[in-house]
């Protein structure tokens, strides 16, 4: 795919100054998200968790999500699939799946969409299964929700799955219980629960964190075959930029409950724009860099959700906000395509950017 | 080229964990956590222990803080066998010798406040500060980039990395010359993980410490080490200077774990060779015989199978435990000279177990 288009091939500019501006969602898009805010009234003040985040995702494509720890990645997802506790929690904007809007749509009918049209692989795989059920016959339910078929045929299917993501002796190991299995294992049983009905979405919510390197290198090689077989659009999410730079086509970077830069993984990899992306890729030790240059950490810390900074949320750690002035810290800087379809949050013009980048940024990457 | 003695020297170090069953506890078996492992370390450098979860190197940093009895081996520091000294000999030894914990969260006590826990180890050992407590405690908060009227405020005020930055304070208290950092960034976000690495760098070149850095993260550990100890199943099995390993490591394990870690760079997705390695680790109960690698390994024969391998110099500074290493990337091996060597460490064309 060119670097030009996030979200789809079709390379549309349009967007609206607004700010979640995206324009409308192209023709292939699976997934449409449109100025999402999920907002958590509490005790001490509304948590903003999502404030504003627009993107799109086409079948056969992967997007990652990035940011730290509460920049609202999981929000996003349990906001997708219908799981936040009814009551709890105030949603606007709009998420389109297959066409569906999402939002303010009965629970019945989002939770009907569970399984078949999209499943979601949990952090913690402990978390998402039942302790007291086989691993087995938790698949066999998670099939027959949505297919009506007796137990013996979802019982096949279950263990023809365990094979699949690569459990050794899936017709013995059907009967275990979660427990009996390593942490890596159960990573894959989970994913196997939810391809048990070939979704055509599937969110990853930190799939491999917990992991050690080499079981994390089977399960993303996992992710990457079964996206293949099933031409599934694909959200994995993660705080660890090496995982999105082997799997996603289109990388979301979020700061504070917000898209800040959105655009094709190439782009967001060889030319980020915004200065929150450029201080993580300049924080990260990696195996590529001269282990003698030091690391170039961004300063402070990220802001409370319930009272987040008016104007740009990262203006308090900056170093550009001084280039700008007043407009940082007052004005919510629109979220827009300065050259084709790289969407980025940020007020310094386009040719102070370029400066920084080239002066500053580019030759330390 | 280290011409002194080392600060630490550990040798054959052992634990074995007694699986006891029944009314009279029976010993019925036992986890070998850590077996016959030698290293040692330099004054003023950093040794960084890596490997998968479960393969020794929480158990091998409680062992050199004594915070464990090893079942055996021997643990020279500073000349002094520390392996089997009791715990009233111990305590001098106790400010030399510090540990980090992993957890900002769980190690500080969240009752009491920066001043009490930072302060704790010199009411703990009775020692005396020449202006007071207090000045020492704000000493050592500014020491590590917190601000001295922080005395006052209790853990939970803090973000994970200002905590991470308060168990720093603590270990360093009683000027220790060796400190065991067990995790000491991997529960914290990646911007505030540079701060504490960089502090960790700072503190190191000021007062001359000498770190033990035990971590899972192999692009963390290459910032931070000169030398570098890879562990699998209990066991050593090589160890080298940072640039050596991560650029010719000789122990199919090594190279395996390194091809894994992913490059967030994405023009290398194609090119990388990745080697997968297949099944699961095994139990540390009942480790295989001979190379504990060998259930998993593509290069195992009979031997592997039957003899443990002594961990030998392969080359200077340059230690592999392995029946059948691999060759070296860089010099002695013209064809392979031609790969592309600086391009991520990866495997070697061994066998069918690679993918392009
Ligand atoms: N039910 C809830 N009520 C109130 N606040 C919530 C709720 N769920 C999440 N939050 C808050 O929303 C913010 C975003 O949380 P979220 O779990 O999406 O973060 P994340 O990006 O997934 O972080 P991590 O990388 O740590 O998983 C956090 O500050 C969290 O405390
Ligand atoms: N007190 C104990 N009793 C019995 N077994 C133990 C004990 N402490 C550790 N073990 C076992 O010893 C082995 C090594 O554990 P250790 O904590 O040293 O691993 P590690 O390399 O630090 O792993 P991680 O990366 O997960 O922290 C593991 O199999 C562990 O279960
Ligand atoms: S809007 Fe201002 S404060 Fe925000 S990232 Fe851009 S320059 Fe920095
Ligand atoms: S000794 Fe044999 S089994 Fe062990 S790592 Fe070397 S080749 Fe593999
Ligand atoms: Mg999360
Ligand atoms: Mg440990």
């Amino acid at each position: 795919m060119s670097p030009a288009a996030p979200g789809t091939t079709t390379g549309s500019t349009a967007y609206e100054t607004g700010i979640g501006g995206l324009g409308e969602p192209p023709a292939n898009a699976y997934l449409s998200v449109r100025d999402l805010r999920v907002h958590f009234p509490t005790d001490d003040g509304i948590v903003k968790s999502v404030d504003g985040l627009s993107f799109d995702l086409a079948r056969g494509k992967t997007l990652g999500i990035v940011g730290e720890s509460g920049s609202g990645k999981s929000v996003t997802s349990l906001s997708i699939m219908g799981l936040h506790k009814p009551g709890t929690v105030r949603m606007q904007g709009s998420i389109r799946l297959d066409g569906q809007e999402l939002v303010g749509a009965p629970a019945e009918t989002v939770r009907g969409l569970r399984g078949k049209k999209m499943a979601m692989i949990f952090q913690d795989p402990l978390s998402a299964m039942h302790p007291f059920y086989t691993v087995g016959d938790q698949i066999i339910e998670a099939y027959q929700v949505h297919n009506k078929v007796p137990k013996k045929a979802a019982r096949a299917h279950a263990i023809d799955l365990l094979g699949r993501v690569g459990i050794p002796q899936p017709n013995k190991r059907v009967d275990d219980y979660p427990h009996q299995f390593s942490g890596g294992m159960r990573q894959r049983a989970m994913i196997a629960m939810a391809l048990s009905c070939d979704p055509d979405l599937l969110i990853a919510d930190e799939p491999t964190t917990a992991l050690d390197v080499t079981v994390q290198a089977q399960i993303l090689d996992l992710i990457r075959d079964l996206q293949r077989d099933f031409d599934a659009a694909v959200i994995i999410i993660t705080h660890d930029l090496g995982v999105v730079a082997e799997l996603a086509d289109d990388i979301l970077v979020m700061y504070a409950g917000r898209s800040v830069e959105y655009a094709s993984a190439h782009g967001v990899f060889n030319e980020p724009q915004h200065p929150y992306t450029w201080g993580l890729m300049a924080s990260m030790p990696r195996l590529d860099r001269d282990p003698a240059d030091r690391l170039m950490p961004i300063k402070g810390t990220p802001p409370s959700l319930i009272s987040v900074p008016p104007g740009c949320p990262f203006s308090p750690r900056c170093a550009y906000a001084a280039r700008v002035g007043a407009a940082c810290v007052t004005e919510r800087p629109a979220f827009h395509a300065p050259t084709s379809a790289h969407y980025l949050a940020c007020h310094l013009d386009d040719g102070e950017r370029m400066q920084i980048w080239s002066d500053e940024i580019e030759p330390n990457l | 080229m280290p011409t002194t003695d080392p600060l630490l020297k550990v040798t054959g170090l052992t634990k074995h964990f007694p699986i006891r069953k029944g009314l009279l506890q029976r010993q019925v078996g036992a986890v070998q956590a850590v077996d016959d492992v030698t290293f040692s370390v330099q004054s003023g450098q950093t040794l960084s222990l890596v490997g998968e979860s479960g393969c020794g190197k929480t158990t091998t940093g409680r062992m050199v803080t004594r915070l464990l009895e090893p079942t055996s081996g021997s643990i020279l520091f500073d000349g002094r066998e520390l392996s089997h000294l009791s715990v009233g000999q111990l305590r001098p030894l106790r400010r030399e010798i510090q540990m980090i914990f992993q957890d900002p969260y769980s190690s500080l006590n969240p009752r009491h406040t920066v001043g009490t826990i930072v302060g704790a180890p010199f009411e703990i050992q009775g020692v005396k500060t020449p202006q007071g407590t207090k000045r020492a405690v704000q000493d050592l908060l500014e020491l590590v980039g917190l601000n001295p009227e922080h005395y006052n405020r209790y853990p939970h005020e803090f973000s994970g990395g200002q905590r991470q930055r308060i168990g720093i304070a603590r270990s360093l208290a009683l000027k220790p010359r060796l400190i065991v950092a067990d995790e000491p960034v991997s529960a914290l976000d990646v911007s505030i993980q540079a701060q504490v690495i960089n502090l960790l760098e700072d503190l190191q070149e000021e007062l001359g410490l000498t770190y033990i850095v035990i971590a899972h993260d192999l692009s963390v550990v290459r910032q931070m080490s000169d030398r570098v100890a890879v562990m699998y199943l209990g066991n050593l099995v090589e160890i080298a200077d940072g640039h050596d390993l991560y650029t010719d490591s000789r122990h199919p394990y090594t190279r395996a774990l390194l091809s894994a870690v992913p490059i967030p760079d994405t023009s290398r997705r194609e090119k990388r060779e990745r080697i997968r390695l297949e099944g699961d680790v095994p139990s540390p109960i009942d480790p295989p015989p001979g190379c504990r690698f060998h259930t998993r390994c593509w290069k195992a024969t009979d031997v592997c199978r039957t003899q443990v391998p002594p961990l030998v110099e392969i080359a200077p500074r340059h230690e592999v435990a392995c029946h059948h290493p691999e060759d070296s990337l860089v010099a002695a091996a013209p064809a392979q000279a031609a790969a592309p060597v600086e391009d991520a460490p990866s495997g070697t064309a061994a066998s069918g177990t690679m993918t392009a």
